[in-house]
């Protein structure tokens, strides 16, 4: 060609540099990839990942009590707690206007409440001084020390004044610290007395639990991954039915099918008691306890075990296994050796996506566990709903929330989250 | 034909083996009946002289088969009514199968002709232990059909159940579902916000699967991350996120704009079923679109097509089977969704799972059971459309259905 010799850049059609056109074609692709993403990952962002946020916010925010007891929070900066002494007047009479404007507003037990949660007993405090409060002429009723101690002695105990002091500031631990069963005391923190340590049980069973069940996944999907991958593919889509047609079901149908065949009445207990397996008056008791919401979850989430196993044995040769025997392994060697290694992806993939899904499971501990069977989720579901400790609530839904995320971040390392496969 | 030779067995070794399984039945009738151990001297006994008569007539198995088939059914009418007869014959059929299969060496058939008798053995006792797990998947939901139908308000099998009289069964549980107007107003929500959040996730989900799937993507990984996070963030703490959000939301539309109450719930309730529903539609269609064939669309832009019309002329009729398997996807995670109502919707909104929830948790009532098989035959068929179209998306592809 004749432009060989030419030693200037090489220019596109319309004369521009062709590095600088390529490079502005390329710019123009990422903002038309961009532009067709945007408006599903801000309607992602905005009513998900926002909402989760704020709503973890809660498990740190604090800020009822300094905007309920604006005056009381800066007099008792000066306070020692230490000392034993309980605040001098000039305190009770900040906190004597501070109540009469939170009881006009009926504020007063709202902060009684949260500081409850800290130190049982304060809520009656605020509320016996509140409707008293309401009557007072700031002015003239002094001295307040005597007047509050005289409607609650609890306002004379030190304790009480250093819940108030320690809870605050704007931002608190306090939330996370009853979440890991420790409170503040008085040199930092300390765990709570034994018969109060209720949460890190709930952690350890919560754990507990979503391992026996994966290792249950394991143990049932195994050999249904095994025989689905190495039937011809005629029976194998058949078989496969079988599989979908519980992932495809209802998780309520599923839960309330289990309730009917693990009941007392139910169906497994009837069919035992015909077989003479079980005395008429000693039947199992195998729902509302760990063993009912074990089985339950396991059936409920083997479809998400078996599919990712199925899909990695599905490219593992069959040659290999009869290559080795033919080398002179044993049918064990044959498979511990050589197959069973190459299979690993598919139980990784697999444990990782139910333990996720196992941990932060609500319906079924729920609908079958009873008290013994339950998970952390319903102690946050009762947190949100029955208790109303947000705060609380949403500490534990961030150590819950933590953990899936390691794990999330570990599947995206092994598996890759655009290699999961439905169906 | 196979490899394998195959020679008939003596009759010794098949009386052994199946004295053996007529043994085991025997234990569970006996045990019925009052005796273990008579009722597995007497199964193994009744196999072992059936084994020997029918291999001296290995000739005529037709004959024989049959024989022993209606025997059993006789036996079992006799004795215990219609449903012991179904049960006689199913165990005739079984035996009369099993005798000849073993006598006849018919297990070795289709296998290698290498394999020692401890392989053949481990082989079927794989079988087996597959198929008990088979059957952990699927009883659970067969159980619930029949239950259905019963016309005792029980959750369990009524003896007029079991003899198959018609008396035992009826439809009164299914009249309650379509009488009540509770069931009647939680199916008729579930069919209103299932179908629109649908719609929502999977026409912004479709657009953002073709964003993500172009080669050069900022921050591919982590928008990805972010899209499959509602599937991955355990539900209860998206319900709460939720909660919290849509009060204001619900607060500002019903305030500032001034909708009636009953359509913010609902508003609130589609968004969020929306979210729950996107990662399942972003999944299905990334995975069609690896397949897809991106010199099509350069070859339609070359003849003159614009984009619109390569996209909805083109690349929509080759990627629909996938949106619409995302699609069903995301129908069924609204349809089936409870935790995120619960928290977010208030009982004017409430659906089909919220009811059923709160009827196991309260008062359970056999109507559960009517709607759960309703469900099933939904999700039967949902199933059956998805497989469908995934047949077809591969053929279009031109994978083989392997």
């Amino acid at each position: 060609m004749s432009d060989t010799t030419d030693t200037g850049p090489v220019l596109a059609a319309d004369g521009t540099p062709l590095k600088r056109s390529l490079s502005r074609a390329l710019r123009r692709q990422k903002m038309r990839a961009l532009m067709l993403i945007a408006p599903l990952l801000l309607f992602v962002l905005l009513t998900f990942i926002v909402p989760i946020g704020q709503m973890l916010f809660r498990s740190v925010e604090n800020d009822i009590v300094s905007r309920t007891l604006p005056n009381t929070v800066i007099a008792l900066q000066d306070w020692d707690a230490d000392s034993g002494q309980i605040p001098d007047e000039a305190i009770f009479t900040a906190l004597a206007i501070d109540m009469q404007a939170a009881a006009e507003a009926k504020i007063h037990t709202r902060v009684g409440s949260r500081l409850n949660y800290e130190k049982p007993g304060i809520s009656s405090l605020f509320r016996k001084a509140g409707r008293k409060a309401k009557k007072w002429d700031l002015e003239n009723d002094g001295p307040y020390q005597e007047k509050f101690i005289k409607i609650a002695k609890g306002w004379g105990d030190p304790e009480v004044w250093r819940t108030i002091q320690t809870y605050s500031s704007k931002y608190t631990a306090g939330y996370f610290l009853n979440a890991a069963d420790l409170q503040n005391g008085t040199e930092g923190p300390e765990w709570r007395p034994e018969n109060e340590q209720i949460y890190i049980t709930l952690f350890k069973r919560t754990l507990f639990m979503s391992m026996m069940i994966t290792v249950s996944c394991i143990i049932l999907a195994y050999p249904v991954a095994w025989i689905l991958a190495n039937l011809p593919s005629r029976s194998a889509n058949l078989l496969m039915i079988l599989v979908l047609l519980p992932f495809w079901t209802s998780l309520l149908v599923r839960t309330s099918a289990w309730k009917v065949m693990l009941q007392q009445q139910g169906v497994i207990n009837d069919t035992l008691v015909w077989l003479g397996l079980v005395a008429d008056d000693a039947r199992l008791v195998m729902i509302n306890n760990q063993f009912g919401t074990i089985v339950a979850m396991t059936h409920i989430l083997l479809p998400f075990m078996i599919l990712p196993m199925y899909s990695v044995m599905q490219t593992i040769q069959p040659t290999y296994l009869r290559a080795a025997k033919s080398l002179g392994a044993t049918n064990w060697t044959a498979f511990w050796r050589v197959y069973f290694p190459q299979s690993i992806p598919g139980i990784g993939a697999g444990s990782i996506l139910v333990f996720i899904l196992a941990i932060g499971y609500y319906i079924t501990p729920e609908l079958v566990g009873g008290t013994k069977g339950v998970f952390i989720s319903n102690r946050i579901a009762f947190h949100i709903s029955s208790s109303l400790n947000w705060g609380l609530a949403a500490a534990l839904g961030s150590i819950l929330l933590v953990v899936v995320l390691i794990l999330y971040w570990a599947y995206d390392k092994i598996v890759g989250i655009d290699n999961v496969k439905l169906g | 034909m196979s490899l394998t030779p195959v020679e008939p067995r003596s009759a010794s070794f098949t009386a052994g083996i199946t004295s053996l399984a007529g043994g085991f039945a025997g234990i569970f009738i006996g045990t019925a009946q009052g005796s273990t151990f008579t009722g597995f001297i007497v199964g193994a006994v009744l196999l072992t002289i059936l084994t020997y008569v029918a291999l001296l007539m290995r000739s005529k198995e037709k004959v024989v088969r049959w024989i022993i088939l209606l025997a059993f059914g006789v036996a079992g009418y006799v004795t215990g009514g219609i449903s012991s007869g179904i049960m006689g014959l199913l165990m005739g059929w079984f035996f009369s199968w099993f005798i000849f299969w073993i006598g006849e060496c018919r297990y070795r058939g289709h296998l290698v002709p290498y394999l020692t008798p401890g392989q053949v053995l481990w082989h079927y006792t794989f079988r087996v232990i597959c198929g008990a797990i088979f059957v952990f998947l699927i009883t659970p939901i067969l159980v619930v059909l029949p239950l259905s139908f019963n016309a005792q308000d029980f959750f369990t099998f009524t003896p007029e159940m079991l003899s198959l009289d018609p008396e035992g069964y009826s439809l009164k549980h299914y009249r309650n579902f379509f009488n009540s107007s509770d069931w009647q107003l939680s199916f008729r929500n579930s069919l209103i916000i299932a179908p629109i959040a649908t719609v929502i996730s999977v026409s912004l989900g479709t657009l953002a699967a073709i964003g993500l799937s172009q080669s050069h993507v900022p921050g591919r990984r982590a928008i990805m991350a972010i899209l499959i996070s509602p599937m991955i963030v355990p539900l209860i703490i998206s319900a709460t996120g939720m909660f919290f959000f849509y009060s204001q939301v619900g607060g500002f539309l019903e305030g500032t704009i001034g909708l009636s109450k009953t359509v913010v719930g609902y508003i609130k309730i589609v968004l969020a079923h929306a979210v729950l529903g996107i990662p399942f539609v972003i999944i299905t269609v990334t995975a069609t679109l690896v397949g897809f064939d991106r010199s099509l669309t350069r070859a339609a832009a070359n003849m003159g097509a614009n984009p619109m019309t390569t996209f909805f002329r083109v690349q929509m009729p080759l990627i629909l089977p996938g949106v619409i398997s995302g699609g069903l996807f995301a129908f069924i995670t609204s349809f089936d969704e409870v935790v995120v109502v619960l928290f977010v919707g208030s009982a004017r909104q409430k659906t089909l799972p919220w009811q059923m929830f709160t009827g196991l948790r309260e008062q359970i009532s056999p109507t559960i059971l009517a709607v759960a098989t309703i469900l099933v035959v939904i999700s039967i068929a949902l199933l059956t459309v998805v497989e469908l179209l995934r047949r077809r998306s591969e053929r279009l592809r031109g994978m083989s259905p392997s």
